[in-house]
């Protein structure tokens, strides 16, 4: 049998074939329709990208490289602008905000998933979701009124004991009007969105996976360290970038709560500090034509870091976690 | 076949001249619920020190549910209970003051369906076990060896230690669970049907490691294969039930007995595949 094999002439083996589908009518309509609504994601996209760089084009081809560099912003006027400032001041307040979000919503996330009682679990997740939709502006004028005259001695008592630590440091005991207050009230913004997201993907773990670490004799802890946050990683860095997008575009809350100035300065609990929303929703009534243009360039500025921070955390996350994608 | 049993009274059976032995796992009149349903009644089991026990019986009577039961699990699921007892080496594992991760270290289990960490190595998830109960152990490296070799799978990935457990096949990924739970040497070992998705040269890897952990650990096999029951175990125990009515042993004793001469009808028609 297996000689008459090995003698017989051998053919070809055949060539690979291309694989057709035959969709149906219905196939056929929906995929146009999604397609559709997938492009004019892309469409809008690049019309906002596009106004914005014509809008732009005439403050950015007056400034040139002061843009970046100049610590003013008086485009009507001496027509000396630049985002420095603002700049420092929107990653620094965006930044604050994440770090102060992250283990808030991470902790509330597994308490919800992984220790609530069955009857907390629905409220709870509703609650956060229902304070995901608070407008900013309440958050805002809350942390105005209340948060801020409430912080300084949380401020103070900072500078005191971790002002070796450089951005807790202080030059002035005058405490108030600060990023840090900016960060706080922009964190518990960013709280609900980031803890919504978070939960939704680890509840997304497969049961099986987790009983397999306890079954190994895993405390819950060790599980959820070892396998869940494992197992969400990608999610999570998803969510804080949610979050981390949401905290850079942040305005209402920053134009009510910091006083403006246009220095860099790490000391986040000094007054003073800006950021590029801020700045715009501050000055966008006032400016003239000059101003308005530098305006926009400073969205334009504020638009690309947005792009640019999303597109580096799905790098990281693609880097970082080859194996979901065989799972999943 | 000079092992002490329980038959299905409960009572200990011990060779004329023997010292009765205390056995690893035992359980007393244990009952399981899920919510209001009852799926165990009254289940009185002893497995003895390094013996290889097999529960059969048809699909839904529970052994899945006794399985996770003798070892912490079943408490997992919302709205599950139980009544009775475990004794692992003559101490209650539902006791007050003990900890479910270290029955479960104690107690090994292979799951039904393979359950690999899609996040880990083949590597790391042979040593995961150790990881997450903080033990630590030289010689990793001849321990993942070590236990891949007994699980059947060093030949297949002993060069793609490094490619994430879930990019196996359905079959590899159970070899690499039954790995896994070898390298912390638990003092007993739960298998729910560990060779249902398994070609059968890997089958009889499994066996024969079976028969090989048989010496030094505890063993209770989950099976629907009366071959390997009767290949494989010391001592099987029949399980009958359904949706109406709780799962109960219908008959235990020594494999060979039980196989040969049952002494409960249906027994004999569950094993000659007449129901079930
Ligand atoms: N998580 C659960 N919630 C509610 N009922 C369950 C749950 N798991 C199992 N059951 C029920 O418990 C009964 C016993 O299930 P179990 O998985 O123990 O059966 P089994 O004997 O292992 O069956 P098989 O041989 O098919 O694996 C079944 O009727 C099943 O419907
Ligand atoms: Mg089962």
């Amino acid at each position: 049998m297996v000689s008459a094999l090995a003698d017989a002439p051998v053919a070809p083996s055949p060539e690979r074939r291309d694989l057709h589908d035959t969709p149906t009518v219905g196939d056929r309509v929906f995929r146009t329709v999604v397609t559709g609504a997938a492009w004019s994601v892309l469409v809008v996209l690049g019309l906002i990208g596009t106004f914005l760089s014509l809008q732009a084009w005439p403050a950015l081809h007056d400034a040139g490289r002061h843009f970046f560099t100049v610590f003013e912003w008086d485009p009507d006027g001496t027509g000396r602008f630049g985002i420095a400032a603002v700049l420092a001041g929107t990653v620094t307040i965006a930044l604050l905000a994440l770090v102060l979000a992250l283990p808030v919503s991470l902790g509330t996330a597994l308490f919800i998933n992984e220790y609530a009682p069955k009857r907390l679990y629905g409220a709870l997740t509703m609650l956060i979701d229902l304070l995901a939709a608070i407008p900013s502006l309440i958050f805002g004028m809350w942390g105005l009124t209340y948060l801020q005259p409430h912080l300084e001695g949380t401020s103070r008592w900072l500078s005191d004991h971790v002002g070796f630590v450089p951005i807790f440091s202080t030059n002035r005991p005058v405490f108030g009007s600060s990023m840090f207050v900016c960060g706080l009230v922009v964190a518990l913004m960013i709280v609900p969105i980031i803890t919504s997201v978070t939960r939704e993907v680890l509840s997304q773990a497969p049961r099986a996976t987790c009983e397999a670490a306890l079954a190994l004799g895993g405390s819950r802890w060790g599980m959820i360290r070892r396998v869940l946050l494992p197992y969400g990683r990608s999610g999570i860095v998803g969510a804080s970038m949610l979050g981390l997008g949401r905290a850079l575009g942040e305005t209402i809350a920053i134009a009510l709560i910091l006083s403006f100035n246009y220095r860099i300065t790490a000391h986040v609990l000094e007054p003073g500090g800006g950021s590029i929303a801020g700045l715009i929703a501050n000055s966008f009534p006032e400016a003239g034509d000059a101003g308005r243009h530098a305006l926009v360039a400073a969205g334009l500025a504020l638009f690309v870091l947005t792009l640019a921070v999303n597109t580096v955390a799905r790098i990281v996350v693609r880097r970082s976690a080859p194996s979901r994608q065989v799972v999943l | 076949m000079d092992l002490p049993v329980t038959l299905d009274h409960g009572d200990l059976v011990d060779p004329p001249d023997a010292a009765p032995v205390v056995p690893t796992l035992e359980a007393r009149r244990v009952g399981a619920w899920f919510g209001d349903h009852q799926i165990l009644e009254d289940i009185d089991l002893a497995m003895a020190p390094n013996t290889v026990t097999a529960i059969i019986g048809p699909s839904g009577c529970g052994k899945s549910t006794f399985l996770r039961v003798l070892n912490r699990m079943h408490e997992l699921v919302p709205g599950a209970s139980l009544a009775g007892e475990v004794l692992l080496d003559g101490t209650d594992v539902y006791g007050r003051g003990i900890r479910p991760s270290s029955t479960r270290l104690h107690i090994g289990m292979v799951f039904q369906k393979p359950n690999p960490f899609p996040t880990m190595s083949i590597r790391e998830n042979v040593l995961s076990g150790l990881k997450l109960a903080g033990i630590r152990r030289p010689d990793h490296d001849g321990l993942v060896e070590q236990c891949l070799t007994r699980a059947g799978l060093w030949n297949e990935v002993k060069d793609r230690l490094g490619r994430p457990g879930g990019a196996l096949s359905g079959g590899q990924q159970q070899r690499l669970c039954i790995a896994r739970s070898l390298a912390v040497e638990p003092r007993v070992l739960l298998m729910d049907e560990p060779c249902s998705a398994l070609d059968p040269s890997s089958t009889r890897r499994i066996e024969e490691t079976i028969r090989e952990l048989g010496t030094e650990v505890t063993i209770v096999i989950v099976t629907h294969n009366m071959h390997q029951a009767a290949r494989i175990s010391d001592v099987t125990a029949f399980f009958l039930g359904d949706q109406d009515r709780p799962g109960t042993i219908v008959e235990c004793g020594p494999t060979t007995e039980l196989f040969s001469t049952p002494n409960d009808p249906r027994t004999e028609d569950y094993i000659q595949g007449r129901f079930g």
